[in-house]
């Protein structure tokens, strides 16, 4: 049993090193995740992320989610949690129009889930959530990407990633985050590509069937249709091809004549 | 005899206010008004009382948009029925620091609203995350606020005026919103008597200008319509303030009052000092 | 002497249903008793690119139930990734004002749009959900005025057909035809009633193949007092599907 630990049947309960098991599982399903990157410049703030899918007849599981018109969120871990998650904010964020007829500050609807996450880790009877965020909106302040993880903890980033081999992601966004806040959308898109290429396992490539790009912002040159103000919108498919061809991998052109070598499957989310 | 004593209701067919187009009345086809909310049940609920009418009340309120923004006024006097009871009273308030609102009606709601705003204002800065409510928002929660309590048929009994001016966008709001929660926005605004003594005065001055209006004139035409609610308004006191919100902040002045002229009453019978 | 939880803020609403297209239409005056409140609160709402709602009688019921159709289209869309089709709000509806129906929604209620093949359609309630699908309907204040007019403008009643043997079909008219009948029921009511006038908002849910030249053509021979320019809105309204909805605004007698 190499992962067996002592105290570790009950998330109240601290090991004597201080530690509560449980929640480190929890970020742990979120390590398992596949990955996601977030990066905000003084005008946009972006999400992309590797989708997997579970074998050749599968499709491709959807990791980004609108929440409101200024408001999405990408998830690494289990996609069910995320479910009763996303609803909660969708709630939240309906409540606030309702209430108050203004689109939620992001930190607020942030603090939120952490607020639901952090009692999910002291209660008994409960078990943490097994999946991370990363959020972005844009509100009164500004864009704004915020991280979220099972532990009830959530800060704000100019660059961010979650999910399997992240840490790879985030080396190369410590390297360039400093240029960022300046950056065009599509600049920023290219350096969230860049990053989130970094974390793919060898041999594997982005393609517009595994890669979505969500953002908030003023549309860029290659969107047409997107309102003025800047609202949450998520590119697939086509409509992220240009972003991903522009990267100028020699492989895509063999990933999307072999889709099957192009799998992605380590786990099942 | 039918004829009433709400003056809305003369020239006009005694049933026409509650007819349909069928003759029938609504409000008794549909049990209209009728105790349809359910109360649970305890021992003291025969005791618990809900506002059925004000008891110490504030008159109009007026409002009116000008260039830079949004101004107010409330005369000082809280009635206890024809008793000109409390005549230092302030029935403008403000909520944060880019709103106004102006209350008719029961002044003790009207204080419980000032709680509940305060309340609000006060979680709102504690987040000390730079996002602040402005008028439009303000005037969103009071609306919910007033339509869930006539929703109870446990009504806070009164007539606001919410005056704003957004710090970040500078679009002004001028707006109303009652005890039935009925709500609307115009460029101007009065409650009650002003409604149908300052609101032509106010209609003609303001709406039919072709000209901006600067904070100079707006606050003439704010003195005019308070001089002429006093002439008319038995339940008015010739001692009010107003309240002034441009996107640089918002006022509140001291008490003022217009020079009245009562010479003409010596020649009216029943008016003067004659006793024949 | 008990509280009335009620009050009648006066105003008309009107929609009519063509065969790729349909109006909702309603003045913009509240009121309540003699008094005008504002020239200017809205009755007619968009809801999504095929369906737009309207709603008339006490005012802050119908922006509450207005409010909540709302929300309960934006749960769908999150749940089902696409708008919810007319007929199934018509049923939403009916279902959320017999909710109320011993505190009841003191609203009258229409909605227009395109139904799921295209056509045009209109769905009429009364205040506690009963409803059908008609080709036109009126409702609130001047009702009365304006229904036995639609009846014989839409529905071609009390009229010799000049070919009695290819009689006209209600629905068919084109819509510059509707147009101007939505814009002369409203000069009428305007002028026999006291709670309409001030401002006509007149909001037109077309599908892919309606021609929108009776659309252009207002646009261009108005002047901008009398109405209000509609490139604006629709851009903004311009959804992902091929429906798109038109606002115009025009002036009525203020007096």
């Amino acid at each position: 049993m190499v992962f067996r630990n002592s105290y570790d049947s009950d998330n109240t309960v601290f090991s004597p090193q201080g530690r509560l098991h449980q929640v480190e599982y929890a970020l742990e399903a979120v390590r398992q995740g596949s990955a996601a990157v977030g990066l905000r410049s003084n005008t946009h703030a972006i999400l992309l992320t590797l989708k997997r899918s579970t074998g050749e007849l599968a499709s491709y599981q959807q990791k980004a989610f609108k929440i409101d018109d200024h408001l999405g969120i990408a998830i690494a871990g289990l996609t069910s949690d995320a479910r009763v998650l996303s609803n909660y904010m969708r709630n939240q964020a309906m409540s606030s129009r309702l209430l108050y007829g203004r689109p939620i500050p992001v930190n607020r609807i942030v603090s939120q889930i952490a607020e639901k996450a952090q009692l999910a880790t002291q209660q008994y009877g409960r078990r943490p959530y097994g999946v991370g965020f990363l959020v972005i909106g844009q509100d009164q302040t500004g864009p704004h990407l915020h991280e979220f993880s099972p532990d009830g903890n959530a800060l704000e980033y100019v660059a961010m990633s979650i999910g399997a081999r992240s840490q790879m992601a985030k080396t190369y966004l410590e390297k360039e985050h400093d240029k960022l806040a300046e950056c065009s959308l599509d600049e920023l898109i290219h350096h969230g590509l860049q990053s989130l290429k970094a974390s793919l396992q060898q041999s594997k490539t982005l393609t517009p069937l595994n890669t979505s790009i969500a953002i908030v912002g003023p549309p860029g040159p290659n969107e047409s249709g997107v309102k003025s103000e800047g609202s949450f919108r998520i590119l697939e498919g086509d409509n992220a091809k240009p972003y991903i061809d522009a990267l100028g991998q020699e492989e895509q052109t063999q990933a999307q004549t072999q889709p099957t070598q192009q799998r992605d499957v380590t786990m099942q989310e | 005899m039918n004829m009433s004593n709400n003056f809305t209701s003369w020239g006009r067919p005694f049933t026409d206010a509650k007819m349909d187009m069928y003759g029938g009345d609504v409000t008794q086809r549909y049990q209209l008004g009728a105790q349809q909310m359910t109360v649970p049940d305890d021992k003291f609920s025969e005791g618990v009382q809900k506002t059925q009418q004000p008891i110490v009340t504030g008159t109009s309120v007026i409002g009116l948009k000008f260039k830079d923004g949004i101004m107010l006024a409330a005369d000082n006097l809280a009635s206890y029925g024809s008793l000109a009871r409390f005549k230092d009273i302030q029935r403008l308030y403000g909520v944060g620091s880019n709103t106004i609102i102006g209350a008719a009606g029961d002044m003790s709601d009207f204080q419980h609203v000032q709680h509940q705003l305060d309340t609000l204002i006060t979680d709102e800065y504690c987040h000390d995350d730079g996002h602040s409510l402005g008028p439009a928002q303000i005037y969103e929660y009071m609306s919910t606020l007033m339509y869930h309590r006539r929703s109870q048929l446990n009504p806070l009994w009164n007539a606001f005026v919410v005056g704003g001016v957004d710090p970040k966008s500078g679009e002004s709001t001028l707006a109303y919103v009652d005890l039935l929660g009925t709500t609307y926005s115009a460029p101007t605004i009065g409650t009650g008597y002003a409604s149908m003594i300052a609101i032509p005065l106010l209609r003609r001055l303001v709406e039919d200008r072709q000209e901006p209006l600067n904070k100079e004139d707006a606050l003439d035409i704010i003195k005019t319509c308070m001089k002429v609610l006093f002439y008319r308004d038995a339940r008015s006191l010739n001692k009010f303030q107003v309240a002034t919100i441009t996107k640089e902040g918002s006022e509140i002045s001291q008490s003022m009052s217009v020079d009245t002229e009562w010479g003409f009453a010596e020649g009216i019978r029943g008016y003067g000092g004659q006793t024949q | 002497m008990s509280f009335s939880p009620y009050t009648q803020n006066g105003g008309t609403i009107l929609a009519i249903a063509g065969k790729d297209f349909c109006v909702v239409a309603g003045d913009t005056r509240q009121s309540e008793g003699f008094s005008i409140q504002s020239r200017y609160e809205t009755k007619v709402w968009r809801l999504n690119e095929k369906a737009t709602i309207a709603a008339n009688g006490f005012a802050a019921d119908c922006k509450q139930l207005v409010k909540r159709v709302k929300w309960r289209l934006e749960t769908y869309k999150h749940a089902h990734n696409r708008e919810m089709p007319l007929k199934s709000i018509a049923r939403m509806v009916q279902t959320m004002l017999y909710g109320k129906r011993f505190f009841p929604f003191y609203s009258y209620v229409i909605i227009g749009g395109i139904d799921d093949d295209g056509t045009g359609a209109v769905y009429g309630f009364d205040p506690v959900g009963s409803y059908e699908r008609e080709t036109c309907r009126a409702a609130g204040a001047a009702q009365s005025l304006l229904q036995p007019f639609l009846d014989n403008q839409i529905y071609f009643r009390n009229q010799q057909p000049a070919d009695p043997t290819n009689p006209p079909i209600p629905g068919t008219l084109p819509l510059d035809n509707v147009l101007a009948i939505v814009t002369d029921s409203f000069t009428g009511a305007t002028e026999r009633h006291i709670e309409v006038g001030d401002a006509l908002e007149m909001y037109v849910v077309t599908n892919s193949n309606c021609d929108l030249g009776a659309l252009q053509q207002i646009t261009q021979s108005a002047t901008k007092t009398d109405l209000e320019q509609v490139a604006r809105e629709e851009a903004e309204f311009n959804g992902p599907k091929s429906c798109k909805t038109f606002k115009l605004l025009r002036q009525l007698k203020k007096d």
